[in-house]
C-alpha cells in the first residue's frame, strides 16, 4: 500500500524535535552563525531528543530499529532550527551510524553502546576531500594492506569536530573500493589542520585532516575482515543531506510568506501580487514534490529495494536543487530585506548552496 | 506508517493495462496522429468490452468501499486504481486514452455532485451493450479559466419543468463522441442567474440526441489529434429539471453549487498529472534506450562535475519524474482516504504539467535531428505534451491555488 502517514511513534519524534527546533535553536540560530559557535548545551539537549537512540537496537543501547524514513523525518525539522546545530548534534551519528549499518558484531559491541548510552561526544567522520571532482567512490586518500595493518595517506577536507574528536571514521580508496576505517584521532601522522572558513554553516568547526602512512589495525576496517559495502552508506549520507535541505527549504519559505503577508505595496499585501505569490507556490510545490520522493528513497533503503541507492541519489541532486532554488527565492521575496543580515533568509541561502557539495557532514 | 509498495491489485491491474499500450495504441499511434479526427474504434470496442468483463478501464468515479471475505474493510485505492490506469494508458498513448470510452469527465462530474437517483440514471448508460462516452463543456470563447465569466444561459421552464439552455461550447474533449457516437452525455456548465456571478454557476447533464444541441466544429490541434475538440451549440436545448447538479436556487452571496462543481477538480486534476507522468515516462524510457544502443550509460552516483550534459539531463528528467509521480499518487491517495487535497491536486498538476513539458522539449533536443523526424515518435509526444499544462486548468491557475493555499488566502485576497 501508499501511506503517506507517520507513524504514532514517528509523529511523537517530529513533534519532539520540533519543539527543540523551534523553542531552541531558531533563538540561537542567528549568534551562533556569527560567532561562529554553538553553545556546547545546546548541543547536549538536541542529543538527548534520542534520534539516533531511537534508531539504533536494544543490545547497543538504543531503543528501536534502524529507520531510515524516520531519520529523514527527524532531520528535516531539526534542519529547520537550524543547519550547523543539526549537523554539531549529529555528529555522533557520523560515526555510530556507518558502524551500526556496516560495522562488525565486535565493532558494533566496542563502540555503539558508550556512544548512545552516554552524553554527546565529537565524533567524526572523514569523507569529503579538497578537488573540484571530488567524488566518494573514487577517493584520493589511499588504504593499503601491510600485513595486520592498514596504512591509511590523503587529505580529507571538512571534518566535523576532527579536533576534539578522541575517534574518527575514515574513509579511504582500497584496491578502488571505498572503505570506511576506524582511527584514534591521536594516532602518529594524522595532523590537523585550521578550522575552515565556508561559504555557511559558520557555527560548525570542521577541519582539513592530512593522514601521512598512518598504520591502523586490520580489525579497524569497518565491517572487519572483509569490509563492507559502501553503497548503503552513501546513500544513506545523500538522504540526510536531502532532508536537511528539506528543513532549510522549509524554513525559507516559511519566513518568505510570512513576509509577503506582512510587507505593503502599493496599498495591498506583497503576497497579493501574483509576481511573488507564484514564486511561493513553484518553492512550496518543489519542497513537496522533493519530499515524497526523498520518502520513497528512505522507505526503500529500509526496505532493501534493489534500486535505493538510485532512488536516494535522485532524492540527494534534486533537493540540492530545490534548496538553492528556493533559499534564493526567499531572499528574493524579501528584496534589499532579504540581503541584510538581520533577517535569517540570507544565511539560509549561503547553506542553501552548500548541500550540492557537502554529503558527507551527516548521515541517519 | 509511510510506505510505497505498490499494492498488488493495482500491479495486476498495469500489467493488463501495459499489454493494451503496447498492442492497441502504440502501432497505431502515429496512424491516429497524422489522421486526425479518425476514431480509433479497435481501441474503443475492446476497452468497452474489457470494461464490463474486468471493471477496469471505465474511467468511472471509483467505486464504494470493498470488503475481504471475513468483512474486514479494504483500504480505498480506487483513486490510486485511476490514476495508475491513465498513466499507463497516456504512456501508450495520450490521445487515443482521451478517446476511452466511458463517462471520463462527465461522469466524475455526475459523480461529485449528483444525488443517488442521478448517478443510477445518468451513470448506468456506459455499463451498456455499445459503447458512449461522456464529456465536460465549460469553456466559451470569453470564458476558459475564468469560468464566472459564462454566459451560457439555463432558464426554468416553470410549466413543463425543464431548463432551457442556450449559448456556446468550445474546446469540449470528446465532445462529438459524447453527442453523435452512442448514447454519451456532456455536462454542460451554464448560468441560472447571470447577475449573480459564481453564485449562478450550474452544471447539466444534456444527454446525446437531445433536441437543440449541436456539435458544429472540430479543432485542428497542436497534438493529441486522436482525441477529439469540439465545439458545442446549444440553440433552446430542452433538458427535464432534474438534470441540473446541485442545488437549483440561487442563494444570495453564496457559490456553494459553484465550489461543488469546483470540487470535481480536486479529484481530477492529479489524474491529469497522471497522464502527463504517462507520457513523460514514455519520452524518457525511449530516450534512454537509444542512448544505451548508442553506448551511451546513464553513470547515477556521481558528482555532477563528473556527469557529461547528457547524464546530467537525463538523471534530471528521472528525479523530475518520479517526484512529480509520487505527488500524483500523494494527492489520490488523499482522495481516497477523503483527505481534503485541492494544494496537493493543484501542485500535482503544476508538476505534471512542467516535467511533461520539460522532459519532452529536453528529450527532442538530445536527439538531435532524430529527435525532429516524425520517424519517431517523440516529436509526437513534444506536441501531446503541452496540453497537460493547460487543459483541467492551466499552470498558471493551479499556482493561483497552490499559493492561496500556503498563503491562506481567498480568491478575493489573491486575484
Amino acid at each position: 500500500m501508499y501511506s503517506f502517514e507517520p507513524t504514532e511513534e514517528q509523529k511523537m519524534l517530529i513533534d519532539t524535535v520540533a519543539r527543540y527546533a523551534h523553542s531552541n535553536l531558531r533563538p540561537a540560530s542567528h549568534d551562533a552563525d556569527e560567532e561562529g559557535q554553538l553553545p556546547i548545551d545546546l548541543i547536549k539537549k538536541g542529543w538527548e531528543l534520542g534520534v539516533l537512540q531511537a534508531s539504533t537496537p536494544e543490545t547497543y543501547g538504543g531503543f528501536g530499529e534502524h529507520s531510515s524514513v524516520t531519520g529523514v523525518l527527524a532531520t528535516e525539522e531539526m534542519a529547520w532550527g537550524d543547519l550547523a546545530a543539526t549537523i554539531s548534534v549529529m555528529a555522533p551519528g557520523l560515526f555510530a551510524v556507518p558502524i551500526l549499518l556496516a560495522g562488525s558484531e565486535d565493532q558494533k559491541k566496542e563502540y555503539l553502546p558508550t556512544i548512545v548510552e552516554g552524553d554527546w561526544a565529537p565524533y567524526s567522520a572523514a569523507l569529503i576531500e579538497q578537488h573540484f571532482d571530488y567524488d566518494p567512490n573514487e577517493l584520493r586518500t589511499t588504504a593499503t594492506r601491510d600485513g595486520d595493518y592498514f596504512v591509511i595517506s590523503g587529505e580529507k577536507f571538512y571534518v566535523p569536530f576532527a579536533k576534539e574528536a578522541k575517534t574518527m571514521l575514515v574513509f579511504a580508496s582500497l584496491n578502488g573500493q571505498t572503505q570506511g576505517f576506524i582511527v584514534p584521532s591521536d594516532h602518529n601522522g594524522i595532523k590537523i589542520g585550521e578550522r575552515q572558513k565556508m561559504l555557511g554553516i559558520h557555527a560548525l568547526p570542521a577541519y582539513p585532516v592530512k593522514f601521512d602512512n598512518v598504520r591502523i589495525q586490520s580489525t579497524n576496517r569497518l565491517g572487519g575482515e572483509n569490509g563492507h559495502d559502501f553503497s548503503s552508506i552513501l546513500a544513506s549520507y545523500w538522504l540526510t543531506t536531502a532532508a536537511m535541505a528539506l528543513g532549510v527549504s522549509k524554513g525559507a519559505l516559511e519566513y518568505a510568506i510570512d513576509y509577503a503577508k506582512e510587507r505593503e505595496v502599493f496599498g495591498m499585501k506583497v503576497a497579493q501580487k501574483q509576481a511573488i505569490a507564484f514564486m511561493l507556490a513553484e518553492m512550496a510545490t518543489e519542497i513537496e514534490a522533493i519530499r515524497v520522493l526523498t520518502w520513497e528513497a528512505a522507505w526503500m533503503l529500509d526496505t532493501g529495494k534493489e534500486d535505493a541507492y538510485k532512488e536516494a541519489y535522485l532524492a540527494y541532486t534534486g533537493a540540492a536543487d530545490m534548496a538553492m532554488m528556493v533559499t534564493d527565492r526567499a531572499v528574493q521575496v524579501l528584496g534589499g530585506h532579504g540581503y541584510i543580515r538581520e533577517h535569517p533568509v540570507e544565511k539560509w541561502m549561503r547553506e542553501g548552496r552548500g548541500f550540492a557539495m557537502l554529503s558527507g557532514m551527516a548521515i541517519i | 506508517m509511510i510506505e510505497f509498495e505498490e499494492p498488488k491489485p493495482i500491479t495486476k491491474q498495469n500489467y493488463m493495462l501495459k499489454t493494451v499500450a503496447d498492442n492497441m495504441m502504440r502501432p497505431v499511434s502515429r496512424y491516429f496522429d497524422e489522421n486526425e479526427h479518425q476514431i480509433p474504434w479497435d481501441y474503443i470496442t475492446f476497452m468497452h468490452t474489457a470494461q464490463k468483463a474486468t471493471g477496469i478501464g471505465g474511467g468511472l468515479a471509483p467505486g464504494e468501499t470493498k470488503k475481504d471475505a471475513d468483512g474486514k474493510e479494504r483500504p480505498r485505492i480506487g483513486w490510486q486504481m485511476l490514476a495508475f490506469q491513465l498513466e499507463m494508458l497516456s504512456w501508450g498513448d495520450v490521445g487515443i486514452f482521451l478517446c476511452t470510452p466511458g463517462g471520463g469527465l462527465g461522469s466524475a462530474a455526475i459523480d461529485a455532485a449528483g444525488t443517488p437517483e442521478q448517478k443510477q440514471k445518468f451513470l448506468s448508460r456506459f455499463r451498456e451493450e455499445q459503447p458512449a462516452f461522456g464529456a465536460m463543456a465549460i469553456t466559451e470563447s470569453g470564458a476558459g479559466t475564468d469560468n464566472s465569466a459564462i454566459r451560457t444561459t439555463a432558464v426554468l421552464d416553470k410549466e413543463k419543468n425543464e431548463w432551457i439552455l442556450n449559448g456556446e461550447k468550445i474546446f469540449v474533449t470528446g465532445g462529438q463522441k459524447s453527442l453523435e457516437e452512442g448514447n454519451g452525455l456532456v455536462i454542460i456548465w451554464a448560468t441560472i442567474d447571470p447577475s449573480a456571478g459564481r453564485a449562478g454557476i450550474r452544471s447539466f447533464v444534456v444527454e446525446a440526441g437531445t433536441p437543440g444541441v449541436k456539435v458544429t466544429k472540430l479543432e485542428h490541434k497542436m497534438g493529441i489529434r486522436a482525441s477529439d475538440t469540439a465545439s458545442i451549440v446549444l440553440q433552446d436545448c430542452r433538458v427535464p429539471f432534474d438534470n441540473i447538479l446541485g442545488s437549483p436556487e440561487v442563494q444570495a452571496k453564496t457559490t456553494t453549487g459553484f465550489k461543488g462543481a469546483m470540487a470535481t477538480f480536486d479529484n481530477t486534476r492529479p489524474l491529469i498529472a497522471a497522464t502527463a507522468v504517462g507520457v513523460a515516462r514514455a519520452t524518457l524510457e525511449l530516450l534512454k534506450e537509444i542512448l544505451a544502443q548508442q553506448g551511451i550509460a546513464i553513470r547515477y552516483g556521481l558528482p555532477r562535475q563528473k556527469l557529461t550534459s547528457v547524464e546530467r539531463d537525463v538523471i534530471d528528467m528521472e528525479m523530475m519524474l518520479r517526484s512529480a509521480w509520487l505527488l500524483t499518487i500523494k494527492a489520490v491517495w488523499m482522495a481516497d482516504n477523503r483527505i481534503s487535497n485541492p494544494k496537493e491536486a493543484s501542485m500535482a498538476k503544476v508538476r505534471g504539467g512542467d516535467v511533461v513539458t520539460k522532459i519532452t522539449q529536453k528529450a527532442v533536443e538530445i536527439m538531435g535531428p532524430m529527435g525532429y523526424s516524425r520517424d519517431l515518435l517523440l516529436e509526437k509526444w513534444f506536441r501531446d505534451a503541452k496540453i497537460s499544462d493547460i487543459y483541467e486548468g492551466t499552470g498558471q491557475i493551479n499556482r493561483l491555488i497552490v499559493a492561496r493555499n500556503i498563503l491562506g488566502y481567498r480568491g478575493a485576497d489573491l486575484r
